[in-house]
């Protein structure tokens, strides 16, 4: 899966669990790239999980994966 | 592109029952990293007396067994003493191991029995809704210490790490935190060592980690994770309080 | 051999792996024996522990990864114990707990009692739970029970308490162990050995589903039934033509029975019933006796525990006569038999009636 928007080099991109997710935004707190953001969408546990904006910034440098309580986030990096 | 991050393979795959921006779920994808790149899977055994991380069982895919609260260190003495061959760890919040089961840690480490304790100090009892724990800190507000601890009246933060290295059969001793990435890491690696020294048979070893709880601190998840930073390490200092393992850094 | 250290060398035969215990009199020769001959023993250990709690709790780890495991204490120390046993008790872990009891209440005295009675057989823990409960009453008694301790423990994947007394513990007789110590033991199939070529295993109770637990309480009470039927044991003295049936356990009976024998001498018909496992306790065998017995005289060390069973046992058809004495005191069997003949005579029992 790669993202095509820009066409420029990808570096990296996340996934993010939105059922496992259950919207504490330390990864927002903490992504160095600010690439991720709340969602206005309940998940089935009436959290408000965190989206990833696929804007080409993230180098998969996996921060947002190491401290995210939920385990809820996989990278992958170029 | 590769997968450069994914859930460690022995995290069951089960949503955790904590909440949001708990430490415990941190402290449990880091061991069960650890525990499948150290391949001690098939040969360790976990014991999560009662406290939020009692469930800790339905979480970690190795063999757990419950225990009565306080009593980890007991039973864990028990299952090393009789099955040597498996490497022992308790999984205990800061009631269990430094209030009512004060003793069992004590001479367990004063036995220098070969077993790892991983003490989760969030300063209250989470699981029973947020009372006092021996590690409050002093003028915090808890259930049961609404006017905020007073010293003079409920006694000071426990500073069980720093007892514990007083007792010649604790081995290997270092506290920690789960509230950045690089804590995180000084974690695992913290823990490492710690299964290290249990497993090169050198004796009682402890791992003590400041762990975010906001529901009981009242805080929103990031302002806990801040707490810790501003507040919480200035009680408990973090770093390697003992470490008589003969060891260099391992990596 | 002391009474205490049979009861250590025959779990050492009985294939004991680890002791933890702590001291307290009047069991601490047990303590020692398991230091001195199962300490350096291959494959096992012995803990003094820090307290009689660490060591019931050491005993439930030990037993979580299958080895037969054992503590012993007396009445106070037996206490402290009662969390773990029921903790024991709830995750179908085998243990043999010794409780070689002494006066009580509260600190009470170190001669010998027989007041935990209660307490060993009605569960002293928290929770709707059984263990098997053996009272032996010679130094014999106290190797044969031991064995059949661990095996009913690992049988049943049980608790299984001795319930011994002071007085057991420190009589020295000659005994003989009919078992060897094996070499090898099969560890249990559920035991915690590391999740190595299977998956991985819990053993525990706490759920968050009421009906889970119900299931555990059904499932161990399927089985406390069938221990009633498959392992009740007593021995019976004198009572085919008896008109009067003493009811007693452990040293007590022992002491009754010398009673017995000068009443017979004396043309009384007296038995005795002496149960054996006062938990399962033989109920069926006083329903038995009442057809041709209608007086039971129950003579305990204690102000009567054991008399509740006999009463539930008959439902009323019998008249049940009680002796005891407390605090550790030691009854003489002359003193018995005063009380059974006094009773014998105010009964009217002489005539034939």
């Amino acid at each position: 899966m790669s993202s095509g928007k820009t066409g420029s080099k990808i570096k990296g991109y996340i996934e993010i669990d939105q059922e496992l997710c259950k919207g504490c935004q330390i990864c927002i707190a903490f992504c160095p790239k600010d690439v991720i953001s709340l969602s206005d969408k309940l998940n089935s546990s009436g959290y408000l999980p965190v989206l990833f904006n696929d804007s080409g910034e993230c180098t998969g440098c996996a921060i947002c994966a190491v401290v995210c309580p939920e385990v809820a986030i996989e990278v992958y990096r170029g | 592109m590769r997968k450069v991050y994914t859930r460690p393979r022995l995290l069951k795959r089960v949503p955790f029952h904590y909440c949001p921006g708990c430490g415990h779920s941190v402290v449990h994808r880091v061991m069960t990293e650890l525990i499948d790149e150290m391949n001690l899977g098939d040969r360790i055994i976990g014991i999560p007396p009662p406290g939020c991380s009692v469930f800790a069982y339905h979480y970690f895919d190795v063999d757990m067994a419950e225990s009565a609260h306080g009593r980890g260190a007991a039973v864990a003495t028990g299952i090393k003493r009789a099955f040597p061959e498996a490497i022992v760890f308790t999984y205990q919040g800061d009631g269990d191991l430094a209030a009512i089961g004060t003793a069992e840690t004590i001479h367990a480490a004063n036995r220098g029995e070969r077993i790892t304790a991983i003490f989760i100090n969030n300063a209250v009892y989470g699981m029973t809704g947020g009372q006092m724990a021996p590690t409050t800190l002093s003028d915090q507000v808890t259930t049961t210490t609404p006017y905020g601890r007073d010293t003079k009246i409920e006694g000071y933060p426990i500073r069980m790490s720093e007892i514990v290295a007083l007792i010649r059969g604790a081995v290997y001793i270092e506290r920690t935190a789960v509230n950045s990435p690089a804590n995180i890491r000084k974690t695992k690696k913290a823990i490492r060592k710690a299964f290290q020294a249990q497993i090169d048979d050198l004796g009682f070893s402890l791992v003590e980690i400041l762990s975010p709880c906001p529901t009981n601190w009242r805080m929103t998840p990031l302002e806990s994770w801040q707490w810790i930073d501003k507040v919480m390490t200035k009680e408990f200092p973090l770093g390697v309080i003992k470490d008589i393992t003969g060891k260099n850094d391992a990596d | 051999m002391s009474g205490n250290s049979t009861i250590g060398e025959a779990a050492i035969r009985a294939g004991c792996q680890c002791y933890f215990g702590y001291p307290i009199t009047p069991q601490n020769e047990l303590t020692e024996y398991m230091a001195a001959h199962l300490g350096r023993k291959k494959g096992c250990s012995f803990i003094q522990a820090e307290s009689e709690i660490a060591a019931i709790n050491m005993v439930y780890g030990a037993s979580l990864v299958g080895a037969r495991a054992m503590t012993s204490s007396s009445s106070p120390g037996i206490s402290l114990k009662q969390e773990g046993i029921s903790y024991l008790a709830a995750c179908e872990l085998p243990a043999v707990i010794v409780n070689m009891s002494r006066g009580g209440p509260g600190l009470g005295s170190i001669s010998a009692s027989q007041s935990d009675y209660f307490q060993a057989t009605r569960g002293g823990g928290h929770g709707d739970y059984r263990t098997i409960v053996l009272a032996p009453s010679s130094g014999q008694e106290l190797a044969d029970l031991t064995h059949r301790a661990f095996d009913l423990a690992d049988k049943y994947q049980i608790p299984v308490i001795i319930l011994g007394d002071g007085m057991l513990g420190q009589m020295m007789e000659p005994v003989e162990f009919k078992h060897e110590a094996p070499e090898e033991l099969p560890i249990r199939g559920n035991a915690l050995r590391g999740a190595k070529g299977r998956p991985s295993r819990i053993i525990k109770t706490f759920t968050s589903k009421p009906t889970e637990l119900e299931e555990i309480n059904w499932s161990l009470f399927r089985r406390y039934q069938l221990i009633r039927k498959e392992e009740t044991a007593f021995e019976t003295f004198l009572v085919e033509d008896a008109k009067l049936i003493v009811v007693a356990f452990g040293i007590a009976a022992r002491i009754a029975k010398g009673a017995i024998k000068n009443a017979r001498t004396n043309g009384m018909r007296v038995g005795m019933l002496r149960p054996v496992t006062l938990w399962p306790f033989p109920s069926e065998k006083v329903k038995e006796l009442a057809k041709r017995t209608r007086h039971f005289l129950v003579f305990e060390m204690n102000m009567g525990q054991m008399i509740e069973d006999v009463q539930l046992a008959l439902e009323g058809k019998g008249e049940v006569s009680f002796y005891g004495r407390p605090g550790g005191v030691i009854p003489t069997p002359s003193e018995v038999l005063r009380v059974v003949s006094r009773l014998y005579h105010q009964k009217g029992l002489e005539s034939g009636k």
